[in-house]
């Protein structure tokens, strides 16, 4: 698309940038009367690492959740791989199948074993042979580190543990996106580091991530640009080291001396 | 005093076993029976009324009953102390009947291969490990075809009208037909409330307010009168199947209620994930939410099955005979008359022993999908 005079299309990964993968455009959502995201414009490229960070309520869950539509915007555009979100379902199912989402609260398949959340969808979405599947999602059990767990049920698995296994269910569908919404805000305090972990693992693969979180040194590590917002918009967005150490906006400053005062 | 504590490094501690007054049957009996003064007491009142019960009734069920008499003067006869205990001839002169209705005698080998046919049926469909279950939950649904032609005939087999039905095979008919059918109807109804689609939605909501706010009886009754004058000439049909179709609609609008508790107590992070994953709607509700949601509508599902089971016997009044109208019928007979108890306990137990046997199904798959530890 093209370079509009927007400050913040000016920054880009220094990686391979060619490939916009997500084009949002004026962008407006209510919650009934409540405008909750407001005028949002958003480029992100094939492999890019974006962490969202913001006081709460200021719209940035709702903003990676209507990237594969769990929630419907009202105006503007959404663009995700060159397939426009809009109330057709066919268009719809297609994104969400290539864009992986981990939630705060995990939300895995209480009923089902691990290696049967993760061979789940591959099997009814992608029509997988189950054999192949169930491959597939010991492979992705592996790279988070818990195949031992497979024949277990989320309920006997620690947080940290669960959050892994949400991971790689995402991954068995072979995401071209990974959207994460506070992935690490439900964990005791010892089980953040191992989830972190294996995001870290996975930017360094070359994922497109969208990472909604307030662990800062998953950003200044990984990400390649951090975007702040407040109430429903986005007011800065710069490279980790940009973001904290020269913010430009008052209510940057203001947030970014909240959270790094403990 | 002897001071037994042992003293051990900091962070050395073993697990220690419980103290013996805290586990066990000495534990189980402080806790249940004599945990306060007001429980002993009702431990005491209840062990002097359970011996003051039991062994009369055991004497008048079981030790002194007469099993073999050709009528109730005969069977009064062979007692010391008339009418002092139970007359089962009376029960066994008309078991036949009890079972089978007046269902031609010649004819009741179909009745009792549908019993047969019944139970694996039921053990395909209920016990999951199975061997070769795949196969035997098609056989399930082939099931009602086959006894439905075994038991009316036609194609073959000599025909029995089904005025000639009754007894625990009503019951059964009834019964299963109401409980096989009422849950794939009861979800599909469930569903269908919860839908974004309002034509939908409302019709779900009419069908499930009106069969739920009208008694059985009078369902039964329309069944077995007014529905005639509803339909086209000429294409009245069968009682039975008239009745098998309202039990099977009033049982739907109550499970459709239950399930939409279950439904409503699924996270709406469930219908998240799986919508984020790509499944259809289709998919989403037969892999992640029905599993869970009818999981946790297993005891209202049963309760409601259980009720059903028991309603069968309404049917009585528009004129059918199941055990409770058979048992009734019978005690009119001059022969026997005045042994109304033992009519009534053994209806009471045939009911009991099959709800009861519902209730520990129900509790067996309740422990058996928990998957929490």
């Amino acid at each position: 698309m093209n370079e509009k005079s927007k400050p913040e299309s000016a920054i880009q990964s220094s990686k391979d940038a060619s490939k916009v993968i997500i084009e949002i455009n004026g962008m407006h959502k209510w919650f009934g009367a409540f405008h909750v995201l407001k005028n949002i414009n958003l480029t992100v490229n094939t492999g890019e690492r974006i962490v969202i960070c913001g006081p709460s309520g200021s719209g940035k869950s709702t903003l990676i959740r209507c990237i594969n539509r769990l929630e419907e915007h009202q105006e503007g555009t959404i663009v995700v791989d060159d397939v426009e979100l809009t109330g057709d379902l066919k268009n719809i199912e297609i994104i969400r199948s290539d864009v992986g989402i981990v939630f705060q609260q995990f939300n895995l398949f209480p009923h089902l074993t691990v290696l049967e959340n993760c061979s789940l969808a591959p099997i009814w979405v992608r029509n997988m042979a189950k054999g192949e599947a169930e491959e597939l999602a010991l492979k992705y059990l592996e790279r988070v580190q818990i195949p031992e767990q497979a024949k277990k049920y989320p309920g006997q698995l620690s947080g940290g543990q669960q959050q892994r296994v949400a991971i790689a269910r995402s991954l068995c569908m072979n995401p071209k996106i990974m959207l994460f919404d506070e992935p690490t805000s439900a964990l005791d305090p010892e089980m953040i580091k191992e989830v972190l972990d294996v995001m870290v693992e996975l930017a360094e693969t070359g994922m497109t991530m969208l990472v909604v979180t307030h662990e800062m040194g998953f950003a200044t590590a990984v990400a390649d640009r951090v975007i702040f917002m407040d109430e429903g918009e986005i007011i800065e967005q710069k490279p980790p080291n940009e973001f904290f150490h020269n913010p430009e906006h008052d209510r940057t400053k203001l947030f970014l001396s909240q959270i790094l005062a403990h | 005093m002897a001071e037994v504590t042992r003293t051990y490094k900091v962070g050395q501690h073993p697990d220690l076993p419980p103290p013996r007054s805290e586990v066990g049957v000495i534990g189980w009996v402080k806790y249940n029976l004599l945990s306060t003064p007001f429980n002993v007491i009702m431990t005491l009142l209840a062990l002097w009324f359970l011996w003051s019960i039991i062994p009369p009734l055991f004497e008048w069920a079981v030790l002194d009953s007469v099993w073999t008499a050709e009528s109730r003067k005969a069977c009064w006869a062979k007692m010391e102390v008339p009418e002092g205990a139970a007359c089962w001839a009376f029960i066994k002169d008309r078991i036949g009947l009890y079972i089978y209705g007046f269902y031609p005698a010649e004819l009741r080998w179909r009745v009792n291969l549908s019993f047969v046919l019944l139970v694996l049926a039921i053990v395909s469909v209920l016990y999951e490990n199975m061997p070769g279950r795949k196969f035997g939950l098609w056989y399930a649904v082939a099931f009602p075809f086959i006894t439905g032609w075994l038991l009316v005939g036609g194609l073959g087999l000599t025909h029995v009208e089904t005025d000639q039905f009754g007894g625990i095979m009503l019951t059964f008919i009834i019964g299963i037909t109401g409980i096989s059918f009422s849950l794939p109807i009861g979800i599909l109804l469930a569903l269908g409330r919860r839908s974004t689609l309002p034509v939908i939605r409302i019709l779900c909501v009419l069908i499930i307010e009106f069969i739920r706010g009208v008694p059985l009886i009078a369902l039964l009754f329309i069944a077995s009168t007014m529905l005639n004058y509803f339909l086209p000439p000429g294409t009245a049909f069968d009682l039975l199947l008239r009745v098998l179709i309202m039990v099977t609609l009033f049982q739907s609008a109550y499970i459709a209620e239950v399930i939409r508790g279950g439904l409503q107590g699924i996270p709406n992070g469930q219908y998240e994930a799986a919508d984020s994953l790509g499944l259809t709607y289709a998919k989403s509700h037969l892999l992640i939410i029905l599993p869970q949601a009818l999981k946790i509508s297993i005891p209202g599902i049963v309760n409601t099955f259980i009720g059903l089971f028991k309603d069968t016997t309404l049917v009585l009044i528009i004129g059918m005979l199941d055990p409770l109208g058979v048992g009734r019928a019978s005690l009119a007979d001059a022969v026997w008359a005045g042994l109304a108890r033992e009519v009534y306990i053994f209806v009471a137990i045939f009911f009991f022993i099959c709800c009861f046997g519902m209730s520990r199904y129900s509790l067996w798959l309740e422990k058996r999908l928990s998957t929490e530890n």
